[in-house]
Parts: structure tokens; sequence; C-alpha cells
């Protein structure tokens, strides 16, 4: 007994002397870093630097899969001199802990991430991206307007970046085993496909049920889809809870979800175009539907981090990716659609009839259909700041696939 | 000394133990070979394709030198820490020893995303940037586990005296570390020292949290398995990998055989 | 000559009263020695801990993601209140432990092989063939298992070539247990197979002659003697399971997220270090009393 006594005090001993001197440790390191956080690599909050100097050699991205692609990021190497390394992330919460770790603002680690709208928001929220000054990007004036400040990277009247493709989200099915084909958002909740189906461990995905229930159930009043009142964001989360009983996988990165469908363990889900490609590329027997109430979507943004160590070569990158010809080419390795609607005859010169195919020459109305991911914050408009924010949205995410 | 019967048995059941830690890595290998970017089963069309695209891939070399260069840096500290510390263990009682040879334990019992955690907010707290040398702490802590572990075993098996014999007969420390000490250590810390620098080089888990935006090889390798774009390559590599380091193991495999003379047997 | 002869002597003499003076004061040897790597541990890892330990009770902005540095217990109130902690951890918890009864079942037998029935050449290539997978990236393992199980994948192949029905376990936590116990086999084999071959054989002999059967010599001696490596490799498998991620957003279904999941998306998103550290207090807390419960089984001599 007295012997265990020894221990334990020894043992409290030598972990109270440690834990202080971790404690001064750390005083002395936060001091130092505290003094040094005022600096960026611009003055203040005016709308970013006021022109691109020499590239500094590197571009390192924080990207969607395929966003630098060597197809198009080659050249831009070659032109700039800015080698890029690359971070693939799997989802918006990714690309946001990604610009967090190692004290916010990209850690001094990373130049640009290509926040999808339910990230952006956050990002520039959290003081973690800093302005842009879109006079240097000459492409940007020929955008699609609703692209050109969009609120989910525009915050009073300060851009934080430049918008550089869009698209939807679709729901995927493999032809051979499910017939007839679903036309309709309900499949992926008819218990006739239990354990076939596979969707998105994200929990912006609680949208895309929110606008199901907007076309299905009427009476909850739903008219945003990412503005959801307590009763609204509630039915939501019921529905989620009893579609879980009929999903066999919640995938984390969408080429998950893909070998998913190509291994036959999935043969419905809610994926990406870029999917839909890479399967068909592969002969897997897949068709890809946007029901015709249409579909949530996503509207990527280059923004800059806010500590970025190579500020102009990130400028170049924004420059060089929103040229028609680079948009063209990004847009159909990825299977998205161009800002810049210049792009179309450079896509149909790729791969004929491509700009019609995604939708690059509709009109303004068909983008009413597209519900473009943002981040849920509590101020939905009504001017009663009593909708769901990010953060009960995710703890919902958690008790749903927990 | 076991009956015939235990020993058939016996055998029967380790070879399919050792077929099971066998089989996938085998189906890795073949999919090196495998001529479809997908991976299904059974593999298709063979080619050597994906080795030329790995050897001139530029992400792929940079990627490994720095996983190279993080093993043997976290694996030298190890060797250092790791050996003075089991001596101290081995050696001397002395007040708060309990404490100390638990602490050492803690790096590989707790789980390694604590472990990444705690470091990354430490980093942000004391205003650390990313660099190579905060993946080599990172690593370090379960690196010097190890060594510890193996040295300290093998000093358990040693006796004491034969230090005392030396200094009686007039060794100096250096002499007696030399041609004593030395000897009997030494298997340990190859043994010791390769097993740390094989779970650095494979870490993931800990480095997430530690990396940044340097890209060791398993870092690279969960990215390319995220992209779906280019696993054979992987597979390609891991080949690469294996048969890189079936020398060491067997080398160290060798020595750490070689140990009899001052086993108590 | 004789002037380096001479010169030698006295640092002889320097280096012998040196290692005398440290030979009688075994304290200052202990300070020399202890001082390097448990400063490096201290600062660097336990100072990591408390800062972490510390952060779980700080609360973080909705609306900008920031960390607010106000005391408060509500991330463990939600812990404890919310049922989906408690399936989470409990599930995480049981797929360990079973992953460690499975691993030491597999263990056993080829650790028994390797180190009392093979041939020394035949040891030597079972250790290398053991020791190898290590050295093969361990995501690539987990990758590989996706495809083995998955429904068009080598295992269905295989039991469809037998005659068999389809095994359906892709995404599944049988999925997971199979794959966590693959990958960690080798952490139990090389254990146990050191406490095995240090088993004497008179012990052994000394069983037999007494009139043990080769059952009773097994359950009373070579078992006892072979739980400290069982519950050493024990450390390590369980230990690994409890804080892996990666394994059940590979290969696990809709019914799979682990600790290490929630407190890995929780880091991600509005950097929510403070709940993910509140949670990350369970699964130390399993291994303290894992450790404490080991060490009474003189694990901590055979790691």
């Amino acid at each position: 007994m007295r012997k265990q006594h020894r221990h334990v005090l020894g043992w409290a001993a030598a972990a109270l002397v440690v834990g202080a001197l971790a404690l001064v440790a750390a005083g002395c390191g936060g001091s130092s870093s505290s003094s040094s956080g005022g600096t960026t690599t611009n003055g203040g909050n005016t709308s970013g630097q006021a022109s691109i100097g020499k590239g500094e050699g590197k571009l390192n991205l924080i990207e969607w899969p395929y966003y630098s692609d060597p197809s198009f990021a080659k050249k831009f190497t070659q032109q700039t001199g800015c080698v890029i390394q690359r971070k693939d992330a799997g989802s918006s919460n990714e690309m946001v802990a990604l610009m967090r770790a190692g004290g916010g603002g990209g850690g001094g680690q990373w130049d640009l991430v290509s926040a999808s709208g339910d990230a952006s928001l956050r990002l520039i929220k959290g003081g973690d991206v800093q302005p842009v000054n879109v006079n240097l990007i000459p492409q940007w004036k020929r955008f699609i307007p609703i692209f050109k400040s969009p609120a989910h990277n525009t915050v009073d009247g300060v851009h934080y970046g430049v918008s550089v493709q869009w698209g939807p989200n679709v729901l995927l099915y493999n032809n051979t085993k499910i017939k007839p084909g679903p036309t309709n958002w309900n499949a992926l909740y008819d218990s006739k496909y239990k354990g076939q189906i596979t969707i998105p461990n994200n929990p912006i995905q609680i949208a895309d049920a929110a606008f199901y229930l907007q076309h299905s159930n009427p009476s909850l009043g739903i008219t945003d889809p990412y503005e959801l009142n307590k009763k609204q964001f509630d039915a939501t989360v019921n529905l989620l809870k009893q579609q879980k009983k009929l999903v066999k996988l919640y995938w984390n990165y969408d080429t998950d979800g893909r070998s998913a469908f190509a291994n036959g363990d999935v043969s419905l889900g809610a994926i990406w175009p870029v999917d839909t490609l890479a399967l068909q590329a592969k002969k897997v027997p897949v068709t890809e539907v946007i029901p015709k109430e249409g579909a949530t979507g996503w509207a990527d943004t280059w923004m800059l981090a806010k500590k970025a160590p190579h500020p102009n070569c990130a400028y170049k990158w924004m420059k060089y990716v929103t040229t028609p010809q680079v948009q063209a080419q990004q847009a159909l390795v990825f299977g998205e659609t161009p800002v810049n609607p210049q792009a179309c005859p450079f896509m149909n010169k790729i791969q004929a009839g491509s700009c019609a195919k995604y939708h690059l020459n509709e009109p303004l109305s068909y983008y009413n259909t597209i519900k473009f991911w943002k981040t849920p914050i509590a101020d939905c408009g009504n001017g009663k700041n009593d909708c769901m924010d990010y953060n009960a949205w995710q703890k919902a995410w958690t008790e749903i696939t927990g | 000394m076991e009956s015939r019967a235990t020993r058939i048995g016996f055998g029967i059941a380790a070879a399919l133990v050792l077929a099971f830690l066998w089989i996938p890595i085998l189906i890795i290998l073949a999919y090196a070979f495998n001529g479809s970017i997908l991976q299904t089963w059974p593999v298709q069309n063979l080619t050597l394709h994906w080795f030329r695209e790995a050897w001139h891939d530029q992400e792929v070399r940079s990627a490994l030198w720095l996983s190279v260069k993080i093993g043997l840096i976290s694996t030298a500290v190890a060797l250092v820490l790791g050996t003075a510390a089991s001596f101290a263990i081995s050696r001397f009682q002395f007040f708060g020893r309990e404490s100390v040879s638990f602490l050492l334990l803690l790096p590989i019992a707790l789980p390694g995303i604590i472990t990444g955690m705690a470091l990354s907010s430490f980093y942000t707290f004391a205003g650390i940037g990313f660099s190579i040398w905060t993946i080599v702490i990172g690593h370090a802590t379960f690196c010097v586990v190890v060594v510890y572990n193996n040295v300290l075993a093998r000093l358990r098996r040693t006796s004491p005296s034969l230090i005392e014999a030396s200094m009686d007969l007039g060794a100096d420390g250096w002499q007696t570390f030399r041609f004593v000490v030395w000897p009997v250590l030494s298997t340990a810390l190859v043994a010791g020292g390769l097993l740390a620098f094989a779970l650095s080089f494979d870490e993931v888990i800990v480095t997430t949290f530690t990396a940044g935006a340097q890209t060791t090889l398993p870092i690279w390798i969960l990215d390319t398995i995220q992209r779906g774009q280019q696993l054979p390559v992987v597979n390609a590599v891991v080949f690469f990998v294996v048969v890189l380091t079936v020398i060491p193991v067997i080398v160290s495999q060798r020595l750490t055989q070689d140990s009899g003379l001052l086993r108590r047997r | 000559m004789s002037e380096l002869a001479q010169s030698g002597a006295p640092v002889r003499s320097a280096r012998l009263r040196l290692s005398a003076e440290l030979w009688r004061r075994p304290w200052l040897k202990v300070v020399a020695l202890l001082a390097l790597p448990v400063l490096a541990f201290a600062v660097v890892y336990l100072g990591s801990l408390v800062a972490l330990f510390i952060s779980s009770f700080w609360q973080v902005d909705a609306f900008t993601g920031k960390i607010v540095h106000t005391w408060t217990f509500a991330n463990f109130s939600s812990l404890i209140h919310d049922p989906v902690y408690r399936r989470i951890a409990f599930r995480t918890i049981w797929i360990a432990a079973a992953v460690t009864v499975a691993d030491a079942i597999l263990a056993f037998p080829l650790a028994y092989f390797m180190a009392r029935l093979a041939p020394p050449r035949l040891r030597a290539l079972l250790f290398v063939l053991v020791l190898l997978p290590l050295w093969t990236s361990y995501l690539v393992r987990i990758y590989a298992w996706r495809t083995i199980l998955a429904k068009d994948g080598a295992l269905n192949w295989a039991l469809n070539g037998l005659g068999l029905p389809d095994a359906n376990l892709a995404y599944t936590n049988t999925a997971m247990w199979i794959v966590f116990s693959y990958v960690w086999l080798p952490f139990m084999v090389l254990p146990v197979y050191a406490a095995l071959e240090r088993i004497p054989d008179s012990y052994l002999e000394a069983s037999q002659d007494l009139g043990g059967r080769s059952w009773r010599t097994f359950r009373s001696v070579i078992l006892p003697l072979a739980l400290p490596g069982i519950v050493a490799g024990s450390i390590f498998t369980f230990s690994l399971t409890l804080g892996d991620f990666i394994t059940p957003a590979l290969v696990g279904g809709a019914n799979s997220q682990f600790i290490g999941n929630v407190v890995h998306s929780y880091v991600g998103i509005s950097n929510n270090v403070p709940l993910a550290a509140a949670f990350a207090v369970v699964p130390v807390i399993v291994m303290a009393v894992y450790l404490l419960v080991a060490k009474r089984l003189g694990a901590f001599e055979a790691l």
C-alpha cells in the first residue's frame, strides 16, 4: 500500500514538473507569436494588393482533386516559374481544417484554396483569407454576372477570391441493376433500394434532404434548403435518420463512392459529374440524372490565404485559370461548368457539343434551379435570427451518421 | 518435446495465419501490373507502364526522399534518447523511476490521433510553423519508445556484473562501453532502429496533423488513393519499397539472432 | 612518440577518475542520462497533452469559428447527454477489444511455431515474413482489403469458385474487424514470440516429468508465461484500433463512425478543437486504465 502511494506521488511530481516546464515553454512561444501576428503580406483591409510582382517560384494549393490537373497546370509552371505543390481535399470541411491548421490563415503554408460556397463564408468570417484585387484578374469582367460578386465570396463589396467553376450534385444509378431508372430525388429515400445507396458524408447533405422536402412536402414551407428554422430542420433530420437504414456507405471522398459503384457494392447514389465520367470511361454501366426539380450544386472560388507565402504566384494562377482556354480544359477534366462564358467555343473544340452539355449557354433563369452550397447561418434574412447555424448542422450530422 | 500431432497442428495453423498475412500483399503487388486504373478484380491486361510512371514522377521522388529523411532523423533521435532512458531505468533505482518508465510508454499507448492533435495545438499555441522538424518531433515520440523497449529488454537479459567486472579490471567508462556494452547492445539497437524507421516511414495519423504543406510518402499515397487516378502507381511504389526493404530486414534478423552469447537460457 | 604517450596519460587518468566518480554517485549518472530524454518528452509531449486537456474546457464561437477562452463544462456535458457519443465510444471500444482477441488467437500459433518448433533457418524466414508487412504501406493494405471484400471482389470470386454464396462484407463493421485484425497482427506476433522464446525448455521437461499431459503443460506452464507477451501485444492492437480513423473511413459502412472519425471531423469543422479534445479524453482514460491493468500483468517487462 505504502509502495503504491510512493508511485502515485512520484508520478504526480514528475507530471507537475513537466507540466510546468511545458507551460513556461508554451507561454514564451505564445507571446512571440502574438507580436508577429499582425503582419500580413499586404496592408490592411483594402481590396488586396495593387499590382502583381515577380513570382516567388512556388505555389501551394489546397484544392478539389484535379483543380490543378497537370494537363493545364504544366503550362502555367512553364510560363510563370511557379512550381505547384497541391493538397487534395475530400470535403469542404477538410479544406477549412487545412486552412486553419498552424494558427489559421493557411498557417503560412498555403496560398490558395478552391473553396466551395459552404466553406468560403466560414473562411472569410474566420479571418483565414484576405481581400483580392479583382482588377488584376482581367477575365473577371467577362464572367457570367452572378459569379462576379456572389454572396459566398464577396462581403460588403470586398472580394476574397475569384469564382472558378460550378456544377450540380447529381443522382447516379447503375442502369443494369436499377430498372426503370429513377427520375426524381425520392429514389434516395425509397426503401426499395435498401442497402444499395451511397451519399456524401458531409453535413451540407442536410440541404439535399431539405431540397427534396421543399418539393415533396410544401406544407413545411421550405424556400431555401440552406435556411431552415427549427421545425423544418427537425423534419429534415428525421428524414435523414430514416434514410440511414437504407444507406450502404457514406462516402468521404468521391472516389470512395466511385469505387463502390465500380465494385457493385452500391447501385444508386448522390455524387459528382466527375465520377460519372470516370465510371463511364471504365465501362461501368451508370447513368446520371439531374431531376427536373433541379439539384443542389457547388460554386467554387479560388481564395487567397491570409498568410499566403507566395501571393504573386497566387495572383498569376487566378489570372491563368480564368482564361477561356484553361476554363474549358478544367471544365472537361472535372465535368463542370466554367464561370467565363468565353470558354464555350474552346469547350466545343475539345469535345463537340460539350458547351451545351454542361449548360454554359443557358439563360440566367437556369441558375435558379441549382441551389448552390452556402454556409448556413442563424440570420437568414427574415430578421428573426431563427435559422439553424452550421454548428447545429454539424452536430445533427454526427447524430445521423454516428 | 511437443507431440507429433501438436506439431502438425501448430504448423498448419501457422501456415494459415501466414497466408492471411500475405495474400493481401501479394494482391497489392499484382495490382502494380494492372492495366486498368480502377482497382477491380481480377487484375486485367498486365503492364509495366506504372513502374515507368512512378520512376519519372517528381512528386513521388520528393515524397520518398522526405520520408527517408524524416525516418533517419527520427531514428537517430530515438537511438540517443531511447538508449539513455533505458540505461537509467534498468540500472538505477531512483525517485519517480516507475513514473518515468510509465511516461515513456505513453506515446505508443495513446492513440495517434491524440498525439497528433496535441502536438498540432501545441505548435499553434507556441507559434511554431510547420517544417520537417515538426514532423520529426511527432515521429520521435513513438520511435523513442521502440528503441527504449528493445534496449531495455536486452539490458534486462545482460548481467550488470559484466560492467562491474570490466571496471574492476581497470577499464575506464569508454573502454567498458566499447568492449562490453556495445557488443551486447549493438544488435538491439539495430533491431530497435529498424522498427523505429519502419514506423516513422509508414506513419500517417500523427503526420497529417504535423505536416502542413509537406508531403511524405504515406501522405502522397493517401492523396493519390483519394484522387483515385493513379492507384497502380501507388502499387508500383509500394512494390519498389518492399523489394528495397527485404535486404535490411534480413540483415537485422541475422544480427538479432546471433546474440546467443549473452542469453541466459 | 613519447610526447604523445605522456599527453595521453593525464587524459586517461582523468577519464578513469570521471568514470569512478560516476560509478560512486549513481544519481549523477541518472541525472545526466535522463536530463535529455525527459526534458524532450516533458516539454513537447506532456506539454501538448496538457494544452489539449485545457482546451477541452473552452468553447468555439459559432460564427467566426475562433476559440473563446472562457472556462466551461459545456463540451463534457454535451458528450454525456448526447446518446450518439456514447454509442460511438462503445462501438470503438468494443471493436478494439474484438480486434485484440482476434489478434491474440491468430498470433499465438504462429508465434509458438516460430519460437519452439521451426528449425533455425525456417524461423529466420518466418521472422522476415512477419516483419515485411510492416514495410508495406498500411494505407495500401487497407485499400487492398476493400478490393478483396467488394461485392465483385476477390473474396466473393473465390467463394463462388468453390460453389459458395457471396459474403456481403464490404462496408460493414465485420469488414473493419477483419481489416484491423489484419493490419495490427505483426504487432501481436512479435511480443508473443519474444515471450515464448524465453521459456526455458527445462520448465516444460519438468512439467512432463511431473506427469503433466500436453494440455496441462500448455495451460499451466506455457500460457501463464506467454501472457505478459500477449498483454504487451494487446497494448498495441487495442490502442492502435482505438485511435484510428482511416480504416473506418475506407472500409466501414453507414454504422462505422469511430471516436477518431468524430474527433478528426470536429478538428476540421469550425476548428472545434475544444469539443474534439473533450471527446479525446475518452480514449485517454480507457488507455490509462488498460495500461494500469497491463502493468499488473507484467506486460511492461515483455514489451
